[in-house]
């Protein structure tokens, strides 16, 4: 692999004593997209939090593109500028409008011309066929719906990479393809992307590559059809007979 | 299996849809109005009932009528002093309040032990410290301003204003689910834009109701000023009845400001027990 665009190299981290992450090495490139999956509480949300310095990490290197996360001196607005995250509860903001929620961010935080990023944002919401939703609330749109903007939204800051957090966990299960469908349709024009998903059925069909946590670590990794066909590790084979 | 943590409380239905808003503070208002007129009734139906108990004659009316002038006078600067308390309190307490919860702790410490030591001081108290420190006279460019007692008063009145206003806005900003300043981090926005762009607009529905209950406690509060010698409807009620020197007069009298102050402040609690019933279903 050439220069990873996203590297973690031995990161730790604890809350309150707890050992949550315990060493994890990830590198992605450019354009690359993987998955990671693995039980509840293994640390792979806190894993997506830490490439985007949600959460400060306790120990260990981040980077992401020439942006050093780990470093005292990170400038926020440059990194989120260069990767956008997709939460499983959408957390659209519910006082403004699909069309606000979608353009505020590259408005206020970028400083982005007013008229173009509004432009930007009506195609985007084109893209998740949700144009004719531009004023409506939130509060007014199903989930389905809900988390199409919420994507939008990261989409308009024009990111580098993305970052999803199971978000189609909290779907109905009718609205869960609706929202894959637009992920792959990302995921194909070349978007780098860490997807933490339970949909064993689109890891396999996206994902580049595969991580297995557990535990705090990454257990094992590698391409869908090998990792899904021979796991090596004991704990990925008993994962996979559960969810499978 | 244990769930995902923070945004997990997060509920979808807290959206507004700013129309509808708009209707329900319209039904809330007509609400309020209704209450204007219940009011008057039961004001009505108060001093009849105090008069005739009383006995009263045409004369009593007559007195109630000759000193209305001043009584309103006084009425006034009472509503004037908490228009005063109530602005500068709102502002100094929606600092005070995103000071206590601030991520910096030089300044969340000294915001949450600001509020609490005057949120549990009793008003009169605060009231006595703020006429008697505060200074008679200012010079400003040279020039010498005497800060009326009415003002000095207001200032008093302000300060507990300000730190039940700060709890209220505590509340509020904490109430909202953690996934909503998450996405605002995850996009950029600094704490500050956070709390201005994303968290405070969010707030203002669920702090509208407390709000204006604070309101209506600071206005039954302020004949607390006729003890330090403001000139307000309380002190002017009693100079007429001394005037008078006549002890019928005190029971209808007494009853007559009574039915101001509710007539003022009680389409207000029934506007904002509208505003908080409609707030609490959508
Ligand atoms: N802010 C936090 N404070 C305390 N514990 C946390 C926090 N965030 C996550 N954890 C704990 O860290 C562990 C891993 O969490 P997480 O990364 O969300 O796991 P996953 O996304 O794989 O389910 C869990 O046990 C969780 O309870
Ligand atoms: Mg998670």
């Amino acid at each position: 692999m050439s220069d990873p665009f996203i590297k973690l190299h031995d990161v730790y981290k604890s809350f309150h004593d707890t050992p949550v992450l315990r060493g994890v090495s990830v590198d992605i490139a450019k354009g690359e997209v993987i998955c990671i999956i693995g039980p509840s509480g293994s640390g792979k949300s806190t894993i997506l939090r830490c490439i985007n310095a949600l959460t400060p990490v306790d120990q260990g290197f981040i980077q992401v593109g020439s942006i050093q996360v780990t470093s005292k001196n990170l400038d926020m607005v440059a990194l989120c500028h260069c990767v956008g995250m997709v939460f499983q509860q959408y957390n659209l903001f519910p006082h403004r409008t699909v069309l606000q929620n979608v353009s505020m961010a590259p408005i206020q935080v970028l400083k982005q011309n007013k008229a173009e990023v509004t432009e930007r944002a009506r195609a985007l919401l084109d893209k998740v066929k949700l144009g004719h939703r531009a004023n409506a609330y939130p509060g007014e749109l199903s989930g389905g719906q809900q988390q199409r903007v919420a994507i939008a939204r990261a989409l308009c800051m024009q990111p580098q990479a993305i970052l999803f957090d199971e978000v189609t966990a909290a779907l109905d299960p009718e609205m869960v393809g609706e929202v894959l469908t637009v992920i792959k349709q990302i995921a194909n024009e070349g978007m780098t992307c860490v997807v933490v998903t339970h949909e064993m059925g689109f890891a396999r069909e996206v994902a580049d590559r595969i991580y297995f946590t557990d535990g705090g670590l990454i257990v094992e990794s590698g391409p869908p059809d090998e990792f899904f066909a021979n796991p090596a590790d004991e704990r990925t084979r008993s994962f996979l007979s559960k969810v499978l | 299996m244990t769930r995902d943590r923070g945004p997990s409380k997060f509920s979808p239905e807290v959206g507004i849809d700013l129309a509808g808003a708009r209707k329900r503070v319209g039904t809330a208002l007509n609400a309020g109005l209704a209450g204007v007129l219940l009011s008057i009734l039961v004001v009505c139906v108060l001093v009849l009932a105090v008069a005739i108990l009383h006995g009263t004659d045409a004369t009593v009316l007559a007195k109630l009528a000759k000193w209305t002038p001043f009584l309103a006078q006084g009425f006034l600067l009472n509503v004037v002093m908490s228009l005063i308390a109530i602005s500068a309190g709102t502002l100094g307490g929606i600092f005070l309040g995103m000071g206590q919860i601030a991520p910096f702790g030089w300044i969340s410490w000294p915001s949450k032990v600001l509020t609490q030591i005057f949120r549990n001081a009793p008003w009169l108290v605060l009231l006595f410290y703020c006429i008697f420190l505060l200074p008679y006279q200012v010079r400003i460019a040279g020039q010498t301003f005497v800060v009326a007692n009415w003002l000095r008063a207001s200032i008093g009145l302000t300060i507990p204003v300000i730190a039940n206003f700060s709890e209220i806005v505590r509340g509020a900003m904490q109430s909202i689910p953690s996934g909503q300043w998450e996405a605002a981090r995850s996009l950029g926005y600094t704490w500050r834009q956070s709390v201005h762009q994303v968290i405070l607009p969010q707030c203002i529905k669920r702090m509208l109701p407390p709000w204006m209950n604070l309101y209506a406690v600071l206005l039954m509060a302020t004949p607390l000023a006729s003890i330090v010698g403001t000139q307000e409807a309380l002190t002017n009620l009693r100079t007429a009845l001394q005037a008078e020197a006549d002890g019928r007069l005190l029971l209808p009298f007494y009853a007559y400001l009574l039915s101001w102050f509710f007539i003022y402040s009680y389409p207000i609690a029934r506007f904002s027990m509208r505003l908080e019933k409609r707030f609490a279903i959508h």
